[in-house]
């Protein structure tokens, strides 16, 4: 379990999603050039990484976090656990993964930031999970493929005691089962 | 990780021979403050039996007692011979049981003793027979001695004697004997007798608390269960680490811990047992369970069960059976703690919006809020007077707080930056809580008085978390 996304973590950048409807349908917009299309007519057709000749294994862990560029990892306000826009476009990219790959499961981390008392954080960070993973079901993923786990403040990626630290651990992280 | 059986060989009736000769047991403790404690107006502590009322009293530790000049001597031997113990000697015990009697009285900032260091070493024969003259000298009011004598199958029998030294007068004895591997329980009894003759409150040092034990990097910490006396001595780790471990519960008999354990991957309540060094799950919900809670009488457990990202409070029975769901509303309720009698529980839910604090009947009838005093309001924890509700406050920092049953009187005792968790002393007089350091997250274990005043950190090898803290020992 400690093989989570240790790089893309700190920001939610990635291409602005807009979900159109609970569909899956993905329209990219701006002026950024799409990093990938919905969806893929097979494996292996892309040639997107010219660094990395190899690249991780198709359906991998390795893949997932490499093809979610940071949106493995959704962020809540302080003592929330609604699903604002931004989570809701990485929700999508996670799901259109997991659609691709309909034999892999996953199971999705809530964590919290450390000012609040333990067992309430341990309940909070359930939360937050199952409110991305009621998300997920509701783009089409199979909830028998997804579980959640909390770990309340007990994991945290950010280790200062400020308030952008504590924005950071505030998250729901999707780790597939490789 | 040998599991030591908690055979109880304290006996109070001390059946032996000299030095003691009047034996009586000392298992109730005089509620009478020592004649010669002086006692300005305003000043004792009265009212501290502050009921469901709204009371903000039970304010402890605040009395002229704790002025008084207690001398607290080396324990006397008849015959310095070898101990099992690991103290060594009779004659090195006695000194070693002194100075635990010493440390109990003064750790807690409830007495100003001096002793064992510095002063006169009464022989054996003057353990019962004290010379007033040389104390009053010394401006003692109030006197300690002891001795320790070996029996032929390795028990020891411990005597301990209070005097009042201006009356010159005996105001208690108590004698216990004991498993070598046992020594410091009688030295925490005796700290117990002079407590509870001098203050009127019920004894609380012979106790346990259970922990959790944390080491390493803050996103990397190491969490196990572990328990100590309540001094902090004979520690001792009972998970390797492997698995996350939180939230301990000491069952009221001490023979089992409730605790979270994430050994199956989810947050799951085990209940170890300590005679076996064995555990298993609570129920097997799928679900993950947190918050163990054991009623007063040991009969019943609460937890918490997450389902769908709602978590209520369950109680089952601690011998297994069918849960019973308590709470049944939107949002996270959690936790729990029973009123002394177990007819109601305290919880924290978020029903309202954010963390406050509920009180319900034992079967989940009556559930109302009674914390209105803006911020937030989590781990309540009935004091075992009944009297008092400890709880975090949470407005910016975590505070440890305490309030009545009716959530009046609304009272600090802490303030720093992290404070929380907080459990009771048997006798209901302390508050123990763990303090998170800011940036580093190092925790470690603190104590207050009801006062506020006398706080002071736990020893702990290394950090420390979640105290929970068990009953006097019979």
């Amino acid at each position: 379990m400690p093989a989570l996304m240790t790089a893309n973590r700190s920001v939610k950048t990635g291409t602005t999603v807009l979900l159109v409807a609970g569909a899956l349908a993905l329209s990219a917009c701006g002026t950024k050039a799409p990093k990938q299309l919905p969806p893929e007519p097979g494996p292996a057709t892309t040639t997107q990484t010219p660094g990395q000749p190899a690249g991780p294994v198709p359906g991998s862990q390795a893949d997932f976090l490499a093809r979610m560029m940071g949106s493995d990892t959704i962020h809540f306000g302080l003592d929330q656990y609604d699903i604002d826009a931004e989570d809701q476009a990485a929700l999508a990219k996670q799901a259109q993964w997991l659609m691709q790959y309909p034999s892999k499961r996953a199971t999705i981390e809530g964590h919290c930031d450390e000012r609040g008392t333990r067992e309430y954080n341990i309940a909070l960070g359930e939360r937050r999970a199952n409110a991305a993973k009621n998300y997920l079901v509701s783009l089409g993923v199979d909830a028998s493929r997804l579980s959640t786990v909390s770990f309340g403040k007990e994991r945290p990626v950010a280790l200062g005691s400020d308030e952008a630290s504590w924005a950071q651990n505030r998250r729901a992280v999707t780790v597939t089962i490789d | 990780m040998t599991s030591r059986p908690l055979t109880l060989v304290l006996s109070f009736a001390l059946a032996s021979t000299a030095p003691v000769y009047g034996v009586y047991a000392q298992s109730q403790p005089a509620p009478v403050p020592a004649q010669s404690a002086p006692a300005p107006a305003g000043q004792a502590d009265q009212g501290l039996e502050a009921d469901d009322a709204g009371l903000t009293g039970s304010v402890s530790a605040d009395g002229a007692w704790q002025d008084l000049g207690i001398a607290i001597t080396n324990f006397a031997t008849d015959n310095d011979v070898p101990t099992q113990t690991n103290a060594g000697s009779t004659g090195a015990l006695g000194r070693a049981l002194s100075q635990v009697v010493a440390s109990d009285l003064r750790n807690n900032g409830l007495f100003k003793p001096s002793g064992p260091d510095g002063l006169p070493q009464p022989a054996y024969a003057q353990v019962q027979a004290p010379d007033y003259p040389t104390w009053s000298a010394r401006a003692a009011n109030m006197l300690v001695q002891g001795y320790v004598r070996a029996g032929a199958d390795g028990n020891l029998t411990i005597g301990c004697y209070l005097y009042d030294v201006q009356l010159k007068q005996q105001l208690m004895k108590g004698g216990w004997q004991v498993a070598p591997s046992d020594w410091r329980r009688a030295a925490h009894k005796c700290a117990d007798m002079v407590y509870s003759r001098l203050s009127g409150e019920s004894p609380f040092f012979d106790s346990k608390i259970a922990y959790i034990a944390e080491t390493g990097p803050k996103d990397h910490r190491m969490k196990r269960l572990a328990i100590m006396d309540s001094d902090g001595a004979n520690h001792r780790y009972l998970t390797s680490g492997q698995a996350t471990a939180l939230t301990p519960r000491y069952s009221p008999d001490y023979s089992k811990i409730l605790y979270l354990s994430y050994l199956n991957g989810q947050p799951s309540i085990y209940i170890y047992d300590l005679a076996s060094d064995s555990q298993k799950l609570i129920a097997r919900t799928g679900n993950p369970t947190m918050a163990p809670r054991w009623s007063p009488d040991g009969k019943w457990i609460l937890y918490s069960m997450a389902s769908g990202g709602n978590t209520d409070i369950y109680r089952i029975s601690s011998s297994g059976g069918t849960p019973i769901r308590l709470t049944n509303t939107p949002g996270i309720s959690i936790g729990g703690s029973y009123s002394p009698n177990g007819s109601q529980i305290v919880f924290e839910s978020d029903r309202s919006g954010t963390q406050q604090i509920y009180v319900m009947n034992a079967d989940g009838s009556n559930q109302h809020r009674i914390s209105f005093f803006g911020g937030r309001a989590a781990t309540p924890e009935w004091s075992p007077r009944g009297d008092q509700i400890a709880f975090t406050h949470i407005a910016g920092n975590l505070r440890v707080a305490v309030m009545s049953p009716s959530g009046g009187g609304l009272r600090y005792l802490t303030n720093s930056w992290q404070d929380e968790a907080p459990t009771w002393s048997p006798n209901g007089r302390i508050v123990q809580f763990f303090r998170t350091e800011k940036t580093s997250g190092k925790s470690s274990i603190w104590q207050v008085d009801l006062t506020g005043k006398n706080e002071r950190k736990l020893p702990t090898p290394v950090g420390a978390s979640d105290p929970a803290w068990g009953p006097v020992r019979p």
